[in-house]
């Protein structure tokens, strides 16, 4: 699609009143698992509120693995929206994860790191946590295409 | 599913395929509004070491609202399941193993309005750990959509144990009911 459709309007919409949010609202997908995103002191932090919608066991109750990938692959691409230069949604070519602690049925924050860009891949380090950024419940890296 | 299975012959005893899709399609179903209903995922097929589910596409699935291509995550989540699902049909007695790692590769993006399937298998099962490969497709797999490798954490034995039980009694009491007494 052209560089003028609506949603690379409000990338830039997005970016020039630093209002990440516009973004989110924008992605069916992340409105599903109920992703905010917000400003912090340490950059971009995104937040997946405590919502039935994302357990995967209700026993525990505990997050679906899944949500909590699908969350940080999320984060991930808006970070990348929010602070290159691409219009487009980046594509992803391959995400990693290990999950180290578990993922109760609480608030999630992630935040993002860009390990290295190249030309046309970007390196992403991504951290979701719970109570504490030093706690990990899970920790990812992905590769993206950025397409021109 | 793959050629090359390396599953201890004590382990596969276990828990038959039947069994095993009755108990994932209640997981999928029982609780009302969780991340499966959230997601529209159902079980397809189901047999010793492999587990494939499908989910239809949807609006609330895309990732891209350019495209309507639907978002990288659906893919974790489906994967993550089918991966998961399938350990269960590799062990004798039911024990729901946590993901420890998952490590995906996308190949092209899903098509808009195509439902996707996806198969997990089983390849190798030892007392901590259950190695598992993942892939999602629409028509077939030699054109797939991604590729995963998933590894899931065995419980303590007393955990399993205890969850089994768990679980055997619950099938038992469900198929009690499909089945009524003479």
């Amino acid at each position: 699609m052209s560089q003028s459709s609506d949603f690379a309007d409000l990338v830039r919409q997005a970016r020039a009143q630093q209002r990440p949010e516009l973004l989110t609202q924008a992605i069916p997908y992340a409105r599903l698992l109920g992703i905010q995103a917000q400003q912090h002191p340490d950059g971009l932090r995104f937040l997946m509120a405590a919502s039935a919608g994302n357990v995967g066991n209700p026993t525990l109750p505990a997050l679906h693995g899944g949500a909590i990938g699908g969350c940080m692959e999320t984060a991930a691409a808006l970070h990348l929206l929010m602070h290159m230069d691409t219009l487009k949604v980046p594509k992803i070519v391959d995400f990693s994860i290990d999950y180290v602690r578990a993922g109760k049925l609480r608030d999630t924050w992630v935040s993002c790191d860009v390990v290295r860009q190249g030309r046309r891949l970007v390196n992403i380090g991504i951290n979701a946590w719970q109570t504490d950024p030093s706690e990990s419940i899970a920790r990812a890296r992905a590769h993206f295409l950025l397409s021109d | 599913m793959a050629t090359h299975v390396e599953i201890p012959a004590a382990t596969i005893a276990g828990f038959p395929p039947d069994k095993a899709r009755r108990l994932f399609e209640l997981m999928v179903s029982a609780n009302k509004g969780d991340h499966f209903h959230q997601l529209g995922l159902a079980i397809e097929h189901v047999d010793a070491r492999c587990v494939r589910v499908r989910l239809p596409y949807g609006e609330h699935l895309v990732g891209n609202p350019d495209t309507g291509v639907i978002h990288g995550g659906v893919l974790t989540t489906v994967l993550d399941t089918c991966c998961g699902f399938a350990t269960l049909t590799a062990l004798a007695q039911p024990e729901l193993c946590p993901t420890m790692d998952l490590r995906i590769d996308y190949m092209r993006p899903a098509t808009p309005g195509k439902t996707l399937y996806a198969e997990g298998e089983v390849y190798r099962v030892t007392d901590q750990v259950i190695f598992t490969r993942g892939v999602a497709y629409h028509e077939t797999r030699d054109h797939p959509v991604a590729h995963c490798v998933a590894n899931f954490s065995r419980l303590d034995a007393a955990i399993a144990a205890q969850m089994a039980e768990q679980i055997t009694r619950v099938m038992d009491s469900l198929e009690g009911a499909h089945e009524p007494k003479q």
